[in-house]
């Protein structure tokens, strides 16, 4: 097995291949709270909190897993996981800070259904990490979501200065916003590997 | 129930065009983005989704009664969980080169909002026979967003449909269009021509509506 260090797992999750840009994952929240800066942060600070926490319990539950040699109950038992997980969250939230809760509003529970946590779990099981770089790989993965939603954010904020014609408005000019991103994403390849 | 009893057609007709998920409610995107590089992934995707969509429909519509609503989405998530994992189980027998291409985005089937929101929206409040019937719609509508991304993806990025040769070798493909901004392109440029012709119909309805009250009055 190639054992990658632990600054090239984090830059191959977080720029070469961007969990939002590269994979398409988490782009419901990526399209959804983009709109203004303020949340697209709070947004993604609480997706890399959730993706650390359910980096730590894949990696436990796939031990558990693989010692009862019960490989296709793997879905089944991370989905649970990673939703407790974001209700935990929720709870949290609502406790210690009531502003970023409302700001977060729909978009909180929604990270459950967020497929870069999930997709986050089921790619560090496939590679075979170990702890440590399942971690590092999570915090990576939680950079790259952040860094992404925010530039997209930024565009964004400018973007509703712009005139634009009628059809082009919404989803369709935050596609291709997006797809431009990817694109300039793309000249990070070969950076990590 | 709604107040108007809707045909059983119609239940599977809206889900191809009026309420499309992927052109209209940008539901899905994931793997409408992600594994739509070629026709082939598209369609198997597709239909991997709708026998998910179909299935956990039945299920949560005969559960609807049994299942306490503080603990509805976990149960939801539950069934379509074991749903997928049968599906994934089934692409690895029937083809592992399928399974391959398409990677973990079939287990990500379990995270498509589409699913958890139909189950959540329409099966949880309907007869099985509808619930399905939706599913179905919803399904195909999906899939045939996901196959029209694909082909666009796939002529332009690598000349070839379903792995035919279309093009004489002088053709220049479009590498862009099978990496991963290709994708959000050939969704926008699709999103564009939907929006229009919506745009479109809306001011004739309009034209119509004006023309019928000048005629009455």
């Amino acid at each position: 097995m190639n054992d990658p260090g632990y600054w090239s797992i984090f830059l191959n999750a977080a720029l070469v291949n961007n969990f939002v840009l590269a994979y398409f994952l988490g782009i419901c929240p990526f399209f959804g709270v983009s709109a203004k800066l303020e949340t697209a942060v709070r947004m993604s600070g609480a997706v890399s909190f959730v993706m650390l926490v359910a980096s730590v319990c894949a990696f436990g539950i796939n031990l558990v897993l693989e010692a009862i040699n019960a490989p296709y109950l793997r879905i089944i038992s991370y989905i649970l996981v990673i939703s407790s997980t974001v209700q935990l969250v929720e709870m949290l939230m609502r406790k210690l800070s009531p502003p970023t809760f409302r700001a977060l509003g729909i978009f909180l529970p929604l990270i459950t259904t967020n497929c870069a946590i999930f997709g986050l779990a089921l790619f560090q099981t496939n590679k075979g990490y170990g702890f440590v770089q399942a971690i590092v790989y999570a915090l990576g993965a939680g950079a790259g979501f952040a860094l992404a939603l925010v530039l997209m954010a930024g565009v964004r904020e400018k973007l509703d200065l712009a005139d634009v014609p009628e059809i082009f408005r919404g989803t369709a000019a935050a596609l291709v916003v997006a797809g431009v991103l990817s694109m300039g994403f793309m000249g990070f390849a070969g950076l990590g590997r | 129930m709604a107040l108007k009893q809707v045909s059983s057609t119609d239940e599977f007709i809206k889900g191809l065009w009026r309420d499309n998920p992927v052109f209209i409610q940008v539901l899905g995107m994931c793997p409408a983005l992600a594994v739509s590089n070629t026709a082939i992934n598209a369609l198997a995707m597709g239909a991997a989704t709708t026998f998910v969509l179909v299935m956990a429909g039945l299920s949560v519509s005969l559960l609807r009664n049994f299942i306490p609503r503080e603990a509805r989405i976990v149960s939801y998530i539950c069934i379509i969980a074991t749903f997928v994992t049968c599906v994934d189980y089934a692409i690895m027998a029937i083809s592992i080169e399928l399974h391959r291409a398409l990677g973990a985005f079939i287990a990500l089937i379990v995270v498509n909002c589409l699913i958890l929101g139909r189950a959540e929206a329409f099966a949880s409040k309907n007869k099985p026979g509808r619930a399905m019937l939706d599913g179905l719609g919803m399904g195909v509508g999906f899939t045939v967003a996901l196959f029209f991304i694909g082909v666009v993806r796939e002529v332009l990025g690598s000349g070839t449909l379903f792995g035919v040769d279309l093009f004489a070798d002088g053709f220049q493909t479009w590498t862009v269009m099978v990496l991963p901004s290709g994708g959000f392109f050939a969704m926008a440029i699709w999103l564009l021509l939907v929006n229009w012709i919506r745009q479109r119909q809306a001011e004739a309805e309009k034209q119509d509506g004006e023309r019928a009250r000048e005629a009455t009055s």
